[in-house]
């Protein structure tokens, strides 16, 4: 059965009551809620394994800076139910730091990596947390929105 | 000095030298017009044009390629075992151009009328397998390794069926000489080999066995060229170049000469033993020496099109499959046909 | 092939293992992918991607332009299929600014989509089969994809990189001989797949090599995220153009092409590569029904003078040939995206690598690779 974002928020609120922090529905923009970023590994078995919701396709997983937070988007879907929802946890600037769900679905593995290699958000229990696309001795974040492009990398000059 | 060399090789030296050089003359030309075609054979399978601007219908091409082969650096990788990676070229074309010996272009050509011809043909045809290791292995390259070893394992698992096959015919015919061999087929087209030979209305009940027989045999001599689907050793998807990646420049160019007479070598033992030879298939019609050289030639050149034919049509096997194909498949069929002929020449 | 998978464990064989760096310049990997290789003689034993090498910051660009600025970026994703990846993109903007496309654009978008989605999947097989060692069916493909560039150029310029949607519209409307042409290069197309299915798909070398080779069982393809024909070679009708019905798909009668296992098991390579076939055909059928029907109307009807969306976010997610191509678009209400993220399909299709590949011999590791059907531009972005 296609649920709403509205259904699986009280699902979810009544399963984990604190954890859940929120849920957004605006006009012309996705549903979606945040929750808390400890218990979001716990949130994602729960999202997967009960029947009536059976997310077992995550679509994608977007790091984000906040300006003055980092963040994780998770955008899950179920091939079951075809209904859809997006998760959103927020981390602290200096330590950014979240459970892995590479366990619950395996293609977090890459979207992880892509998040920590962007954002520097570390996945705790992550089994190969290296980066992806930069250069695995790059220095810093890119997509952060204070990153500053280093002048010389390996000799090289990067803006030309 | 001078006497020795006389002891060593006779006083017909010029003749021996002539000899050997004739059919050399013959491979140059005939290296060319087979890049050609495969060139544009390939083009009209798959339906564009090929080569059109060097020469009329771009008949020039090889030359074109032959010239720039030669002005390119060669180019010797700096870990690569030196003495080895420069003579694997050389190695492998002589062991194809040796074969050349007796190879009967004619009733009245054939630069060594051995006896035992065909035993000399499988011993240096295997001598190619030298010179691919050699290059593989002095190459130090990862890829070069798995061509080399590929190609080692793929032609010594071919080399069975293939002589068996010509072991069969060694049977049959009751000679090694290929000239002999050459002249019992002569007279109409249905006195060759592949058709049962000359001989009586028996014959009829080992044609089943002579076709399957020379279809082996071009299987197994396809795979000993590494053509495709049997090019495995060179596989382009994955071992880029297989043995001659490393290889630039004229020593390239060796390897691909040797293959291409490697190719028309099989096309000829092919013809020689299957398809008559240098004899005319229609009786005394266009017979005669130099129509001999003219048919021989026809028909190797038509085996090789077909060669190139089958390299633009179909997939490339894997290497376990190849092993299965030539143990499994080729093997026993080749063993039957041995004993079918075997038989035969008992009981007739 | 199991009995490949044990020889390593029962008899410990092994005397050394090679490792082979296939890439980032090699013939079959399709671009600068480049794979760690572990391998016991000919079998893999390990794979390990690393990808990277065409990284252009796409993210990272899309933050500095406008809305309309990143289309052309868009394109540069999946170059074998721009229009696709304009549509996703386009998609998303125009739900959060909450435009309503006219029909006549709908349509024309769809027509264009299919043409490349043929375009696209021309490509896959062509240069699975040159994977395969089958050189001649590539060439026939690339012979009839000519013709939908030239209908790609004929519209907007463009053969590789388009930049034909944009938010609201379309850039330029269609030439008048629009029709003829996609119904030539439909006839084309089913008279080449035909050949093809002859000589390629059917042939027993080529059945040899792909049956039973990477097989991707359809719970593992699910978990790890896969899309497009690389999920439905598994058996699971997962087509966005159905399970979303976005646009104007649902007026189409067309089926969602899934693996059936016909000659090895369900999800292997020779599965997916099918799909892919038959996936062209569906795609000719919906050409044929859209361009009997295109409404009138004016294409740029519905584009804004300024695309400025309003605050908020949307994940907008299309079927382009490759799978499940996603952008997580956020707007803070500028007139710069605040965040652009690509769901890339290579990208994810392209992490089940090493699950499939083990225990497989080193030519059947590039011909699953071959199957995957990446486009380096789309993993790296």
């Amino acid at each position: 059965m296609k649920l709403q974002a509205k259904d699986i928020f009280d699902k979810l609120k009544s399963e984990f009551s604190d954890s859940i922090i929120e849920i957004k529905e605006d006009k012309g923009s996705d549903p979606f809620i945040t929750v808390d970023a400890k218990k979001v590994l716990d949130i994602c078995l729960f999202l997967r394994d009960t029947e009536e919701l059976s997310f077992d396709y995550l679509s994608s997983l977007n790091g984000m800076d906040y300006k003055n937070n980092l963040g994780v988007v998770y955008n899950l879907f179920s091939t079951i139910h075809n209904h859809k929802i997006t998760l959103k946890v927020i981390l602290d600037k200096e330590q950014p730091s979240v459970p892995s769900i590479e366990g619950v679905w395996k293609s977090a593995n890459w979207h992880e990596r892509e998040a920590y290699d962007m954002f520097g958000i570390k996945f705790e229990g992550h089994p190969n947390l290296i980066r992806i696309l930069s250069p695995y001795d790059w220095e810093g974040y890119p997509l952060r929105k204070d990153y500053k492009t280093p002048e010389y990398y390996h000799g090289f000059k990067v803006p030309y | 000095m001078e006497k020795f060399l006389v002891d060593l090789i006779g006083d017909n030296l010029i003749t021996i030298l002539i000899i050997c050089v004739i059919p050399l003359l013959f491979l140059l030309p005939y290296a060319l017009v087979a890049i050609l075609a495969e060139l544009k054979i390939s083009a009209w399978i798959q339906d564009r044009l090929g080569p059109m601007r060097t020469g009329p219908w771009g008949i020039l091409q090889p030359i074109a390629e032959v010239v720039k082969l030669l002005q390119k650096e060669d180019i010797t990788p700096a870990n690569a075992s030196k003495l080895l990676f420069n003579i694997a070229p050389y190695v492998i074309f002589t062991g194809s151009y040796a074969a050349f010996a007796v190879i009967p272009f004619s009733s009245s050509f054939v630069p060594s009328n051995i006896n035992i011809g065909i035993f000399y043909l499988l011993a240096v045809s295997a001598f190619a397998v030298v010179g691919i290791l050699m290059g593989g292995w002095a190459s130090n390259n990862k890829y070069s390794l798995y061509g080399a070893i590929r190609s080692v394992a793929q032609i010594i698992s071919y080399e069975i069926p293939g002589a068996i096959a010509l072991l069969a015919i060694v049977t049959f015919a009751g000679t090694m000489n290929l000239q002999l061999i050459n002249q019992m087929q002569s007279g109409w087209f249905w006195n060759w080999f592949i058709f049962g030979g000359p001989g009586s209305a028996y014959k009829l009940f080992i044609i089943p066995f002579m076709i399957p027989l020379a279809l082996t045999y071009f299987i197994a001599t396809l795979a000993e060229t590494n053509r495709t689907p049997f090019d495995i050793p060179e596989a382009e998807s994955e071992l880029v170049s297989g043995y001659h990646t490393e290889y630039s420049g004229m020593k390239f160019a060796m390897f691909f000469f040797a293959e291409y007479s490697n190719m028309f070598i099989v096309a000829a033992i092919l013809t020689t033993l299957f398809l008559g030879g240098w004899n005319s298939p229609f009786n005394n019609f266009m017979q005669g020496p130099w129509w001999g050289a003219f048919w021989f030639i026809t028909k190797s050149f038509f085996v090789v099109l077909l060669q190139i034919w089958i390299r633009w049509t179909v997939p490339r096997l894997r290497v376990d499959q190849l092993m299965y194909l030539s143990w499994k498949v080729l093997l026993p069929i080749s063993i039957v046909c041995f004993f079918a002929l075997g038989l035969y020449r008992m009981l007739v | 092939m199991s009995e490949l998978r044990t020889i390593e464990t029962e008899y410990s064989l092994l005397t050394d293992r090679l490792r082979v760096n296939v890439g980032p310049q090699h013939p079959s990997t399709h671009g600068v992918l480049r794979l760690e290789v572990v391998l016991d003689g000919e079998i893999v034993v390990d794979v390990i991607p690393h990808i990277g090498y065409l990284h252009r910051c796409f993210e990272k660009h899309a933050e500095a332009m406008t809305y309309p600025q990143v289309v052309p970026y868009v394109d540069r994703m999946d170059y074998i299929s721009s229009m696709n990846n304009e549509w996703s993109y386009v998609m998303g903007v125009e739900k959060l600014m909450d435009i309503k496309v006219p029909e006549r654009v709908e349509f024309i978008r769809v027509i264009m989509a299919e043409l490349n989605r043929i375009a696209n999947h021309q490509i896959a097989v062509a240069t699975f089969g040159l994977d395969a060692g089958a050189f001649t069916p590539f060439l026939y493909f690339f012979r009839d994809r000519e013709m939908i560039l030239s209908i790609f150029e004929k519209t907007c310029g463009g053969r590789l990189l388009y930049n034909y949607f944009t938010v609201g519209g379309l850039n330029y409307d269609i030439y008048p001989t629009f029709v003829d042409d996609c119904l030539a290069v439909v006839k084309k197309v089913r008279e080449t797949n035909a050949e093809v299915m002859e000589l390629l798909i059917k042939n027993k070398i080529f059945i040899d090599r792909t049956a039973n080779i990477g097989i991707l069982p359809a719970d593992v393809g699910i978990n790890f995220g896969c899309s497009g024909p690389m999920l439905r070679g598994s058996g699971v009708p997962f087509d966005l153009r159905r399970v979303d019905n976005y646009s104007v798909y649902e007026k189409f009668d067309f089926e969602v092409c899934v693996g059936k296992g016909e000659v090895g098991s369900l999800g292997d390579c020779w599965d997916r590569n099918i799909v892919r076939m038959r996936e062209m055909e569906e795609s000719c059928k919906i050409i044929e029904q859209a361009v009997k029907n295109i409404p009138d109307g004016d294409v740029k009807a519905a584009i804004p003078k300024r695309v400025k969306p309003p605050v908020g976010e949307v994940y907008c997610r299309t079927e382009t040939p490759k799978g499940e191509l996603g952008y997580y678009i956020v707007s803070d209400g500028g007139l710069k995206p605040y965040r652009v993220k690509g769901r890339a399909p290579s990208f994810v299709n392209l992490s089940v690598l090493p699950e499939i590949s083990k225990g497989y011999m080193f030519a059947d590791l590039i011909l699953i690779l071959g199957s995957v059907d990446i486009v380096l531009g789309e993993v790296d972005r």
